[in-house]
């Protein structure tokens, strides 16, 4: 693949370049599995202390949007592997497009969890705000639904991030692709991958406790 | 002096502001440090002052309150986690392994302006209105009770964690990808193993101290019980998450201070570090224990019994390498002909201080003594001996020994070692009188205490200002240094390690010519001369 820029004095080669920047991803992603593992942790301690609560306030989230925004996100993980995947000079086009697609399955993403957000006002559901809830869960319900807006907002601040980096790839990739792209691309759908995994655990703890029985 | 170096490659304040070269931004941390060091002293200086006498007679109550929580939140955050790593690491690291700068070097600024904004923020916080929580920032006081400049501060922390992430990362990758050819791991110098140790915990243990406090904000905005007990919320899991992160963190502000200790013993004592696998390893085995403990940090918090106990078995357990590496050194002092230059002084202090600090941590991780010795004066002298004694000393002994590398110039040997005397001095002289009053019950974070207390105390505040004085000389000698001292030689020490081999200071990119390494470190034998110095 040509190569259109020189590797800053610290790198031996090009690919010496690539493996450490690839490197750094994974590293970063460690730092986040350790970020969303706190909040999780903080999960468990509640919902072991209160079970029957935290299934009652899984019953009032939209398993719908739920599940849409999991094929969703699951579908744009896809793209982005598959544009890793055939990323060449002669695959720019599609490779732009596969990453546009993706951007935009994310915005969709956004849309939706905003929709959610919505109806989770109107039903008198978010803590601190306007938190309504009859019987004795309350305060076990309230527990939940911290952990839903907290989990899901800094997930989709993740997904923001994640979709303007998708967008600059795509930019990027219809010019010049060259190792360099490459690399970027690697990384960033690394860390879309990562995004991505974080919402199936999100997913599972937030949407699917006391749904099973009724 | 013809050739460029990095310091004289360009003279605008652009070209240190947005400079990528990890030379120029240690500098740059260097300076911020000393900032915070300074205001973190000013507190402390005023709590001494207060305590001399058992009355209150300088500072009610809560102003008493603010001055150790602002000296906390400083000195921890915004100065020990970063002393090392991000000043003499940021410098050394890449010399070190041969390479011509960090593995990500603009992210390497960024660090700088993210700890820079942190750090401004915090301290508006504090002189806006002052935090009076304790720098451990507790709930359910932190989240109901205290005035609201504790979301500021906390937002500061939170700001400059991202900050260590970021320094964390950088190292590691740089360890791992940039080493110069043939500088195996077991070739390494220890000071680099310790870094890697360091900078794991900034990875792992950073993260969670920032969603504790994302989880401390919501709950004070919002009014929801998170660590609220009264809407079910649980006070003991956030002292979990906290030291979670606190306690590894502890081990953040001591790795690197070790890792010095290594280069200055053996170059000092022209020996080779005895036992070099086992303290390496030792590094991260400390990191990785070091996670498993935090427990002993909630002895008297009503946790179960059980938790109690495996909380002191393991801190037992994290004091095993921790000797080990005391071991080490005192095996390779052993029969090494020993220079007591100014380094050395510093890093034999580390050792003594340290080890008393170490020992006593040991007595506090007995359950039945801690239950005696919680939040008492006992505790504050362990830890002082740890970061204090330990760390800052070993920051002070680094710092004279890299100083001819870093600036070109020697220092005042006489005026160096009367520092490092006087501040061994003046630290013992400042903390020892605490384990006592510890132990005979004076309670930590009351500034009025019974008459009886005071003779203690007034030896206590007499050492701090003897310490005041001490450091502050340093400031005095090495800036008269860096102008007018004598240039030192690219190798003033004799000593091994690669950075040694290029010029000093170093030019832009470190190396004219990629070093090779063929060798183990420290191959010293008993040799020693060191060019004249007179400063
Ligand atoms: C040699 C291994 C060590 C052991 C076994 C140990 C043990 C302990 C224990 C049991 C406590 C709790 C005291 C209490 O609150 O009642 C404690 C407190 C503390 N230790 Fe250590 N420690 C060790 C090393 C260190 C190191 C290396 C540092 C710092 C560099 C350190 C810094 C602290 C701090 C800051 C506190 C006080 C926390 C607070 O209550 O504000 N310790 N240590
Ligand atoms: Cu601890």
């Amino acid at each position: 693949m040509p190569e259109s820029f020189a590797f800053a004095p610290q790198y031996a080669s090009i690919p010496h370049r690539d493996h450490t920047a690839e490197l750094g991803m994974w590293v970063f992603i460690a730092t986040e599995v350790l970020l969303f593992g706190g909040l999780i942790l903080t999960y468990f301690v509640y919902r072991h202390a209160f079970p029957e609560d935290f299934a009652e306030g899984s019953r009032r989230t939209e398993i719908v949007i739920g599940t849409a925004n999991t094929a969703v996100l699951l579908t744009s993980s896809f793209l982005v592997a598959w544009a890793v995947e055939i990323f060449s000079p002669d695959t720019a086009r599609i490779v732009t497009w596969l990453l546009v697609g993706a951007a935009c399955l994310g915005l969709a993403f956004i849309v939706l969890k905003g929709i959610e957000y919505s109806k989770e006002y109107d039903e008198h559901l978010v803590p601190g705000v306007d938190f309504q809830f009859a019987g004795s869960r309350a305060s076990g319900v309230q527990l939940f639904f911290i952990f839903y807006f907290i989990a899901t907002a800094i997930h989709a601040l993740h997904m923001l991030i994640g979709i303007c980096l998708l967008i600059t790839l795509a930019t990027i990739c219809r010019t010049a692709p060259t190792t360099r792209h490459q690399t970027a691309l690697r990384s960033g759908a690394l860390y879309w991958h990562f995004v991505d995994a974080i919402w199936i655990f999100l997913f599972a703890l937030i949407y699917l406790p006391g749904r099973s029985s009724s | 002096m013809s050739e460029k170096n990095y310091l004289t490659t360009d003279y605008t304040l652009k070209s240190w502001f947005l400079t990528t070269d990890h030379k120029r931004i240690a500098i740059l941390y260097f300076a911020s440090l000393i900032f915070f060091f300074f205001i973190g002293g000013a507190a402390a200086t005023a709590i001494r002052i207060e305590l001399a006498t058992p009355q209150a007679d300088l500072v009610s109550s809560d102003i008493y309150n603010r001055l150790f929580t602002m000296h906390g939140i400083i000195m921890v955050w915004f100065f020990l986690i970063p002393s090392i790593p991000n000043t003499l690491g940021n410098f050394i690291v890449p010399l070190m392994i041969g390479a011509r700068d960090l593995a990500f070097p603009r992210l390497n600024l960024m660090s700088w302006y993210i700890f820079m904004l942190g750090g401004c923020t915090t301290l508006f916080a504090i002189f806006a209105g002052g935090v009076d929580t304790g720098w451990t920032f507790y709930t359910p006081f932190s989240t109901l009770y205290s005035n609201s400049y504790v979301i500021v501060a906390a937002a500061g922390v939170f700001i400059a964690g991202f900050s260590s992430i970021l320094t964390g990362l950088n190292f590691i990758v740089t360890i791992h990808r940039l080493r110069a050819p043939g500088l195996t791991w077991y070739r390494l110098p220890l000071f680099l193993w310790s870094l890697y140790a360091t900078s794991v915990i900034l990875v792992l243990a950073t993260p969670v101290l920032a969603i504790t406090l994302i989880l401390i904000a919501t709950e004070r905005f919002f009014g929801v019980g998170i660590f609220d007990p009264r809407i079910g919320g649980d006070p003991l899991l956030f002292q979990h998450l906290f030291w979670f992160y606190s306690h590894p963190a502890v081990y953040i502000m001591i790795l690197p201070g070790m890792g010095v200790i290594n280069e200055l013993v053996s170059c000092y004592s022209r020996k080779q570090v005895f036992g070099y696998k086992f303290v390496a390893w030792a590094s991260l085995a400390i990191a990785a224990v070091g996670f498993l403990v935090w427990g002993h940090h909630m002895f008297v918090s009503g946790q179960s019994l059980v938790a109690s106990l495996v909380f002191s078995f393991m801190s037992f357990i994290v004091a095993v390498p921790s000797a080990i590496k005391v071991f080490n050194w005192t095996a390779t002092l052993h029969k090494g002909s020993i220079h007591f230059d100014a380094p050395m002084l510093y890093a034999l202090a580390f050792i003594g201080l340290f080890t008393i600090g170490g020992l006593t941590g040991l007595f506090l991780a007995c359950l039945a003594f801690d239950v005696h010795a919680t939040d008492t004066y006992f505790v504050v002298a362990h830890f002082h001996y740890i970061m204090v004694g330990g760390m800052v000393t070993a920051y002070f002994g680094g710092l004279h020994y890299w100083w001819p590398k870093m600036t070109g110039r020697h220092y005042s040997e006489y005026w160096a070692r009367t520092a490092a005397v006087l501040i061994f001095f003046g630290f013992n002289l400042t903390f020892f009188p605490q384990f006592i009053l510890g132990a005979e019950g004076m309670p930590r974070r009351y500034h009025v205490y019974p008459p009886e207390f005071q003779v203690w105390n007034v030896l206590s505040s007499g050492g701090a200002a003897i310490l005041a004085v001490a450091y502050l000389m340093p400031l005095l000698y090495l800036g008269y240094s860096a102008f007018f001292g004598a240039r030192a030689s690219a190798n003033p020490w004799n000593a091994t390690g690669l950075e040694w081999q290029t010029s000093s200071p170093p030019p832009e990119f470190n190396f004219t010519t990629q070093p090779v390494v063929t060798r183990a470190p420290y191959q010293y034998n008993g040799d020693f001369q060191a060019e004249p110095q007179n400063a």
